[in-house]
């Protein structure tokens, strides 16, 4: 797969370099990176100087690991002092292996132990519901391995049957489930009620313009990327 | 007990906007008779039999802004998605209110699946949460609307056992019998207080009681011991509270008991007083085992 947009990432090469240490980065390397970059530039609308908005869009990155890419995305948008990337990994840095919200400006959830951003999801979007804030969209960021934990399962009944259609999905499907999921992760949600879409995770427009699809349902985009990347 | 919870938490739904009740098809009934689920159909969130789900939305209302009470048996609200509850309300940074029927085992026929002496134990082993076992209806009023007042994790365990009157302030310490300088001093924790009281007879011992065990201060725990032993007698695990007790009265040597059900894989059915007879935690056992260590 070719980086479509590979322009459109130029920003991030030296930002992903303070992270990882590498001079040369490949930002191939990261099966977030074009989806992150998608969502931050194309889709959610989300200010880093008011990042508690009641009305912006919500992104939970449940994914948690494998960082590097979401601290460079949140810095090349002014969530974060792009020095506070050289302090990554460091025993009080802000920045750790897995996002914390409570460290980080601009992270909505902690994350890290799979399967745990899509139910918190659903309570915030019952929360909104409650207090009538329909302008709000929220976003899931999970893996096609996290995809194992049951409790993802729990959450996609939920919100199917509920239709709750401001609710998208992005499952990152780098081949890394163990027992796979016969090509057929988005019949997974379409069977409780979703709509599924499947488009190329290397594809900065194409997943900008799926994101951005609205639907009278929730939503899954199935991201297709190559294994290796984290 | 559940009736008062039900009832409370109806009146908070009405009082307060940012209230919401999540429940795993544990007292759905309830809550429908209450009128609560028809009048608030977007703050009474049913997940049906999903508990991992039930915390993480818990956890998802919190950060945005509401006070959520998560209500179900003890076993499924506490042990079933642990994880979750210390993720995705602890380290999220949220608060929210744990609700609990069923105590250590209400429901004694169903056996150890719905058996969890345990519930106190864990939601202790993790940071920062305050724990209320309240030992009559009316204090569990009480404490549920103390508990919507604060934001941090609160946890309510409520017992189908009660005590024949609430104490006024359950969540302090209080002296119900005063002993001789150097009696014991014995707290009981919620519905052990009737009990306790009955044990104590015309033993020399002091007996005081709180529905927060935890939330006592070393200063007042000190000054309401008349002498160096203290037993505590819980409804849960035996000697639940009384490591992190232990604790802050460390500036001079003394003894602890910790009287509750014995750690143990129970394999037990009939009936709670039953139960209590096992365990040594009806009046009879309980003076027994008070005896015996004093002796």
């Amino acid at each position: 797969m070719t980086p479509t947009h590979s322009n459109d990432l130029a920003p991030l090469h030296r930002l992903l370099s303070r992270l990882t240490g590498d001079e040369k980065h490949n930002t191939g390397a990261h099966s977030t990176l074009h989806v992150l970059w998608a969502l931050y530039s194309r889709v959610l609308r989300i200010e880093p100087d008011n990042p508690h908005d009641e009305l912006r869009d919500r992104f939970y990155l449940s994914k948690g690991h494998g960082p590097h890419a979401y601290y460079a995305v949140l810095a090349a948008h002014g969530f974060i002092n792009p020095d506070m990337l050289d302090s990554f990994g460091s025993l009080t840095s802000p920045l750790g292996h897995h996002p914390d919200r409570t460290l980080v400006p601009g992270v909505e959830i902690a994350s890290g132990s799979l399967g745990h951003g899509l139910g918190l999801a659903i309570g915030a979007y019952r929360a909104l519901q409650a207090k009538r804030l329909t302008t709000p969209r929220l976003y899931v960021l999970i893996g096609d391995g996290e995809l194992d934990e049951g409790s993802n399962m729990e959450a996609i009944q939920v919100a199917g049957r509920l239709r709750m259609e401001r609710l998208t999905v992005i499952v990152i499907d780098n081949n890394s489930s163990t027992y796979g999921w016969n090509d057929s992760i988005g019949s997974r949600f379409e069977v409780e009620g979703w709509v599924s879409s499947n488009v190329n995770g290397q594809d900065v427009v194409a997943l900008a313009t799926a994101l951005n699809t609205a639907h009278d349902r929730p939503h899954v985009v199935v991201a297709h990327t190559e294994r290796s990347a984290s | 007990m559940r009736a008062a919870f039900v009832e409370t938490a109806t009146a908070l739904l009405a009082e307060r906007d940012d209230i919401a009740v999540v429940l795993a098809d544990i007292s759905v009934g309830p809550f429908e008779r209450s009128g609560a689920i028809a009048a608030f159909p977007h703050r009474v969130f049913n997940v049906g039999i999903r508990e991992q789900l039930m915390l993480s939305v818990t956890g998802g209302m919190a950060l945005e802004g509401m006070r959520p009470i998560a209500h179900s048996y003890t076993p499924f609200l506490i042990e079933r998605a642990y994880e979750q509850i210390k993720l995705d309300l602890g380290h999220q940074g949220v608060g929210a209110i744990l609700v609990s029927i069923g105590a250590s085992y209400d429901d004694p026929g169903s056996g150890r699946t719905h058996a969890a002496p345990e519930d106190v134990s864990l939601i202790n082993a993790l940071p920062a949460w305050t724990v209320y076992i309240p030992g009559h209806a009316d204090e569990a009023r009480l404490l549920l609307r103390d508990a919507a007042e604060r934001t941090d994790k609160v946890y309510i365990r409520l017992d189908a056992t009660q005590n024949s009157s609430a104490v006024e302030h359950p969540s302090r310490l209080t002296t119900i019998r005063s002993g001789l300088s150097g009696s014991p001093l014995v707290i009981a924790v919620g519905p052990m207080l009737d009990r306790v009281l009955a044990a104590a007879g015309d033993m020399d011992v002091a007996v005081a009681y709180t529905a927060a065990p935890l939330a006592q201060s070393p200063a007042d725990l000190a000054a309401t011991m008349k002498g160096d032993d203290l037993i505590i007698v819980e409804p849960t695990t035996a000697g639940t509270s009384l490591g992190r007790i232990a604790g802050q009265l460390s500036d001079r040597p003394r003894r602890f008991l910790g009287i509750g059900v014995p750690l143990g894989e129970h394999r037990l059915y009939g009936t709670v007083a039953d139960h209590e007879a096992h365990h040594g935690l009806n009046a009879t056992g309980i003076r027994h085992q008070i005896t015996e260590w004093l002796s």
